[in-house]
């Protein structure tokens, strides 16, 4: 008895150790994840990343200096001239007004930091977050090893580090924790069956339904598991209780974000959770009945309820098919279909298509985006089998889902990252489990000789502060406290514990039988060999962090033989027009840069990269593609005043507005169908030497870009296209440079004003103006569709 | 006498044609008004100017007036002060004088400094600025005294044409008058005035006036009556950056942790001739100096000596363009704006440096301390319309009181920083036409008792020790409401 007190006292001390332990390397990892994504910081500058991130940094401005209110019926005037674009309806909240409430913590303690510098840093903090998250739902679904494990592996996996670099302010940041945090809360649920969790879970659902039309993701895949439950019967009323809630609570509380609204319960994308919601409810009603039934009467019961269940069933659902079917896109938005059939924004939204991080991914983005994890998925899926619970069940249906659509689009292999973290950490921390318990085994073979009922003991002891291991579930509370001063709610939570503990135990201890018959050299050579892939997996992901992943996008440099050197063009751009042009000019450009020029320079845009007027773009689309005169005149009636367009020409940046143009011809086709793309092509190709069309040679995107670019060096070579430009000498009629930066990537025109009235008639009558113009164009009317 | 010097001025004005007729009704309006001041100025007779030399130097944008004044008191009683008069045109562009006395002969000469006070005008706009210097020693009756001044202006050159092209080169106005306007009565007098090149467009004569490489000589004249006026314009090249801080905000934070955190907000704008029409990068790439002369790129700041943490930026991020040199006694940052400025353009950015705290701190023997920085722009050659300089003390301090050389609004505001609670006392100074010689040091003195400086430790240290504390208690404590 005093023995048996004090192995107990050794394993309490033991186990108290172990959380303290366990504590501080959770956090380290959050320590990892946030120094890891400051590599922008140190190589770069503190300073906002690309062009979304602009957008939010703007909408966090607005929000720190007018207020929640303002921000709701916030009516931005400054972008989409002339109609305007509603942002506190259209935006998803959840970044914003995290970003927002952590400066005004922050500063109603006096301690002066910028919105910018908290916005920068949003991303970097709540990877840190995301960490810990995944620490909870990995311990949730196979202890603490595990969980551990995974933490590390998702606070430095490269895919998330892609979206959460330090500026990277961007609603995935913050989504991708509020993702894993909702799971945690539905696994957590599911394990406890507590009414407490299914609660939290809806708010914590509600908060990814204000941070990221990916939401749509977990209202669709926790019904998938609790279909998938049902149908292997599984079915408990845990499992209801983790459901029901988050449909009820889940649904009024995201119907309350502005642009979800009443999409919440209209579009498709939510018809999964709701069928699912009837289901259960009917199954749980089934189980209910044949509770209170005997056998034979609930045979009786099971034929009526199935033949006039099956009769409402088909009138329901031949009503909700007549509603679905009557809308064109059958209720679903563009982006949600384009994930269901990978072709169809190619066939039908080219603006959809024509985003690089909507483009299935290759090969080598899985390998530089999850590099050994992929690899590790597969032992882990096999490690979520032995045993397979409700919740290891959903992590693989997570891992499932989660690897089709990061098949479809490449911006979706972020939602994949953390469930191949998850997934590879259990299989990792079960290979350690399984080698470092057969080497302990070892030694003790080799180093003592006790007798079998010795190692008996010690396995007993081993196997007994597991389960205690088990046991504490907050790893920040001492042992002996919980012990002495269980309060009610925690004694709950240790008989649950115990009961799991018990179901789990004899799997274990058959687990560790097993594992001990492997040699002592091979499993030292395994252990070697995994510390050298984990090894591997974090240079990669340093490398990726570092190197690949922390470019600004904004500010671009060069090493050269003296050093590096900078290219700050973008800025130099925006900061000239802010400076230098009216605050009331409206700019047109490519809709790449609206945000950012309604961001860092204040001026109003005509379109911008919320693409949601289709019209609008491909009028500028058509502008840029039409030749001078009738370009002018669109830009014209849009009261443009300054033309902007990115050009990589001399430098050599690739991704400038030429190698985009086809694009906007696409898109302006689309719409206006005297844009044709063949005239923009010579069999077939796309080429801007002489050997191009004339269309293209005259078109405003063409001129503009060249416009005296010969003289730079006598020849006019494009660094890009590695060619002669076709045409090279020509002047500007109705345009004039104004302003273009110092490596010349950024050049802006303004439009010269309208001629006296005679001079234009005149000039109209002249018939070699238009033959030089492209002969197809003939009635003004289908120029300019603002005419 | 006075309707003579009327005549005449008026006379002048047309004689000059065309290029100066717009000067004739200025020109009426100011001799009108000496005609009614005359009266006032009557009560000091006694003094005459016996030589004065006046040297007006146009070679950068800002206008420096060098005069030479040989002072006689020819009244029977003591002369405590001199007054000096400028036309109302004049007066507004005004940003300092200085007055001194040499004293000495060749190289002991040594200058010392006179107070020199704007003395009260009625407020009509048209009338002369006076200012009057206050002697140290009164000067007898008979006796003269030699006065150096020195008077600054901003924004005195006006761009003509007032907007250029890319490649033209920018051309400016001066306008001032041949003859020394003065209240005293001249009997010689000579002015030079010296261009930055040897172009000059054109110039206005009043014989006898000569020309020299890049310097044009008025007078000798002699025997002036008080306030003859005779206007001149001379009409020259000026390609030197026309740099004007619209706005400069200086927040010096003290910490008494051992730095001076320096911030400098700039609101910058070429202040010369418009820019008009197109801006071609290829021609300011591949001819620079002769297209875009006008135009400047280059700003040199000069900053304290162990200066560190210099950082160059604007709202939208940092500025790469920067390079800091330095040595013992001084440190240089080359700063480049994001783009080159021509006329009128603007550019806002921000500079931001720490200082050791023992180079500009002291503490007097009672106790206090008292800062001594320098006060004006650190930027060469440079106008600050309006200048703002903010010295952030520590908190807990007391009694801030400040000793600046010359006329300034002051004003005492309260700033938050981090973790304060009662807020620091923040000294606020404002100046308007700050110029290069306002470059001097000025002292903030305040009482401080280091005791201070450890509520924000403790204030940290409690509240963590708090947290814990509630911690453990939430721990120990049970907190169900059914007690099992």
């Amino acid at each position: 008895m005093a023995a048996s007190v004090e192995v107990q006292r050794a394993a309490a001390l033991r186990n108290a150790f172990g959380n303290v332990l366990g504590f501080f390397i959770l956090l380290l990892i959050g320590v990892i994840a946030f120094s890891i994504r400051l590599f922008s910081v140190i190589k770069y500058e503190s300073v906002i990343h690309e062009f979304d991130p602009y957008f939010n940094y703007r909408v966090t401005q607005f929000l720190t200096k007018n207020g929640i209110y303002d921000f709701w019926n916030w009516f931005d005037d400054r972008t989409w001239y002339p109609l305007g674009r509603v942002i506190g309806g259209t935006v998803y909240p959840g970044l914003t007004l995290t970003a927002g409430s952590m400066w005004w913590i922050v500063n109603s303690l006096n301690i002066p930091l910028s919105v910018e510098t908290v916005c920068v840093f949003t991303a970097p903090i709540f990877s840190a977050n995301a960490a810990w998250a995944t620490y909870l739902l990995t311990k949730e679904v196979k202890g603490t090893g595990a969980g551990l494990t995974a933490a590390l592996l998702s606070a430095t996996v490269p895919s998330y580090i892609s979206r959460s670099v330090a500026g990277s302010y961007d609603n995935e940041a913050v989504a991708i924790f509020a993702l894993i945090f909702t799971f945690y809360l539905y696994v957590k649920t599911l394990n406890t069956g507590s009414l407490f969790y299914a609660t939290l879970n809806a708010l914590s659902y509600f908060y990814m339904v204000c941070s990221w039309g990916g939401y749509t993701f977990i209202i669709n895949l926790i019904p998938m598991h609790v279909l998938l439950c049902i149908v292997t019967g599984r079915y408990s009323p845990r499992l209801y209780i983790a459901f029901a809630p988050l449909v009820i609570l889940g649904t009024l509380l995201a119907a309350l974000v502005p642009v979800v609204g009443f999409n919440a319960v209209m579009t498709s994308e939510h018809f999964a959770s709701f069928l699912v919601f009837i289901i259960i409810n009917v199954v749980a009603l089934v189980y209910y009945i044949k509770g209170i039934l005997s056998p034979k009467m609930f045979k009786v019961a099971i034929t009526l309820v199935i033949s006039i269940g099956i009769a409402v069933c088909v009138a329901v659902g031949a009503v909700l098919v007549a509603l679905v079917a009557s809308s064109p896109t059958k209720g679903w938005s563009g982006r949600s279909l384009s994930l269901l059939d990978p072709t169809y924004a190619s066939k039908y939204i080219p603006i959809i298509a024509s985003v690089s991080e909507h483009q299935p991914p290759t090969w080598p983005s899985y390998f530089t985006d999850i590099n050994v994890l992929a690899f590790l998925v597969p032992a882990g899926i096999i490690a979520c089998f032995l045993p397979l619970t409700d919740s290891s069940s959903f992590v693989i249906l997570y891992l499932v889902t989660s690897v089709y659509f990061s098949g479809v689009m490449v911006r979706l292999m972020l939602v994949l990252a953390p469930a191949a973290c998850i997934i590879s950490g259990i299989a990792l921390s079960d290979c350690f489990n399984v080698l470092t318990q057969s080497l302990k085994f070892q030694n003790l073979k080799l180093f003592s000789t006790a007798t079998a009922s010795g190692d008996a003991t010690s396995e007993h002891a081993s196997g007994q502060s597991k389960t205690i291991s088990d046991k504490q579930l907050h790893g920040e509370k001492s042992e002996e406290v919980a012990k002495e001063k269980l309060t009610k709610k925690n004694r709950k939570k240790e008989k649950e514990k115990e009961r799991e503990t018990t179901e789990k135990t004899p799997n274990k201890k058959q687990a560790e039988k097993r594992a001990l018959t492997l040699p002592l050299e091979f499993s030292v050579f395994a252990v070697l060999l995994i510390v050298l892939l984990g090894g591997f997996y974090v240079i990669h992901c340093v490398w990726a962090a570092a190197e690949a992943y922390s470019a600004p996008s904004i500010v671009l440099t060069s090493q050269s033989p003296e050093g590096l050197h900078v290219f700050d063009d973008f800025r130099e751009a925006y900061a000239w027009l802010s400076h230098n042009t009216d605050v009331d000019d409206k700019v047109a450009s490519w809709w790449d840069y609206g945000y950012q020029t309604t961001a860092m320079a204040n001026r109003t845009v005509i379109v911008d990269n919320n693409t949601w007027n289709n019209t609008h773009i491909a009028t500028v689309g058509t502008a840029m593609s039409s030749p001078e005169r009738q370009a002018w005149e669109i830009f014209h009636s849009l009261d443009v005043k300054y033309v902007l367009v990115v050009f990589g020409g001399l430098v050599g940046y690739p991704s400038d507005d030429i190698n985009k143009f086809l694009w906007m011809v696409r898109i302006g086709g689309g719409v206006f169908p005297h844009i044709k793309e063949p005239d923009y092509l010579r069999d077939g190709q796309y080429r801007i030497d002489s050997q191009a069309t004339p269309t293209m040679l005259n078109c405003l995107m063409y001129k503009l870009s060249y416009y005296r670019f010969v003289e730079t060096d006598g020849k006019g070579f494009d660094r890009v296209r590695r060619t002669e430009i076709g045409k090279k000498y020509f002047k500007l009629t109705h345009f004039e440079e104004v302003f273009t930066t110092h490596h010349w990537m950024v050049r802006i025109f303004r439009l010269k004003p309208p001629r006296n009235r005679i001079r234009v008639k005149a000039k109209k009558s002249k018939p070699g103006q238009r033959s030089t113009t492209g002969n197809k164009i003939d009635t003004k009317g289908r120029q300019n569709p603002w005419h | 006498m006075e309707e003579r010097c009327g005549f005449r001025g008026l006379g002048r004005a047309l004689e000059f044609g065309p290029l100066t007729q717009r000067l004739a009704l200025p020109s009426l309006l100011v001799v009108s008004c000496l005609l009614s001041i005359l009266v006032s100025s009557a009560s000091h007779p006694e003094i005459r100017i016996v030589n004065a030399e006046r040297r007006i130097d146009l070679t950068s944008s800002i206008v420096r007036a060098y005069l030479t004044l040989k002072v006689e008191n020819i009244g029977s009683s003591d002369a405590v002060e001199v007054i000096l008069a400028f036309s109302s045109t004049q007066g507004k562009s005004i940003s300092l004088i200085k007055a001194s006395v040499p004293e000495g002969k060749r190289k002991k000469k040594a200058y010392i400094p006179l107070v020199v006070k704007p003395t009260a005008s009625s407020d009509t706009t048209d009338e002369p600025y006076l200012f009057s210097i206050s002697l140290n020693n009164p000067l007898k009756p008979g006796l003269t005294t030699v006065l150096e001044v020195l008077l600054v202006q901003t924004h005195a050159l006006t761009p003509f044409p007032a907007e250029i092209g890319q490649s033209e080169t920018q051309l400016v106005y001066y306008h001032d008058s041949a003859f020394i306007l003065s209240p005293y009565h001249i009997l010689e007098q000579t002015t030079f005035i010296k261009t930055p090149s040897k172009r000059i467009e054109s110039y206005s004569r009043e014989e006898p006036t000569s020309i020299g490489a890049a310097e044009i000589k008025y007078g000798p004249y002699e025997d002036r009556v008080p306030y003859s006026v005779s206007p001149i314009i001379v009409h020259f090249e000026n390609n030197n950056p026309f740099a004007v801080v619209e706005e400069l905000t200086r927040i010096i934070e003290i910490s008494h942790w051992g730095s001076v955190q320096v911030t400098e907000h700039y609101r910058l704008n070429h202040g010369g001739a418009r820019h008009k029409g197109v801006f071609s990068r290829l021609e300011y790439q591949s001819r620079g100096p002769v297209s875009g002369g006008s135009s400047f790129r280059h700003l040199l700041v000069s900053l304290p000596p162990k200066v560190h943490s210099v950082y160059y930026r604007d709202a939208i991020g940092n500025i790469s363009s920067s390079h800091l040199r330095g040595d013992q006694l001084k440190s240089e940052l080359e700063i480049e704006p994001r783009y080159p400025l021509f006329g009128g353009w603007k550019a806002s950015f921000v500079i931001g440096y720490k200082l050791p705290l023992h180079d500009f701190l002291f503490e007097s023997p009672d106790g206090r301390r008292y800062l001594n920085f320098t006060f004006g722009c650190p930027m060469r050659e440079t106008v600050v319309d309006h200048l703002t300089i903010k010295v952030v003390l520590p908190e807990g301090s007391k009694g801030p009181s400040v000793a600046v050389p010359f006329d300034v609004k002051q004003r005492i505001e309260t700033t938050f920083s981090y973790l304060d609670v009662g807020g620091r006392p923040t000294v606020v100074l404002e100046k308007e036409r700050v110029v290069p010689e306002h470059s001097v040091f000025f002292q903030v003195e305040y009482g401080f008792s280091p005791i201070s400086m450890l509520a924000e430790p403790l204030m940290l240290v409690s509240a963590f020790f708090l947290v814990f504390v509630s911690w453990a208690v939430y721990l120990h404590a049970d907190f169900s409401i059914r007690k099992s």
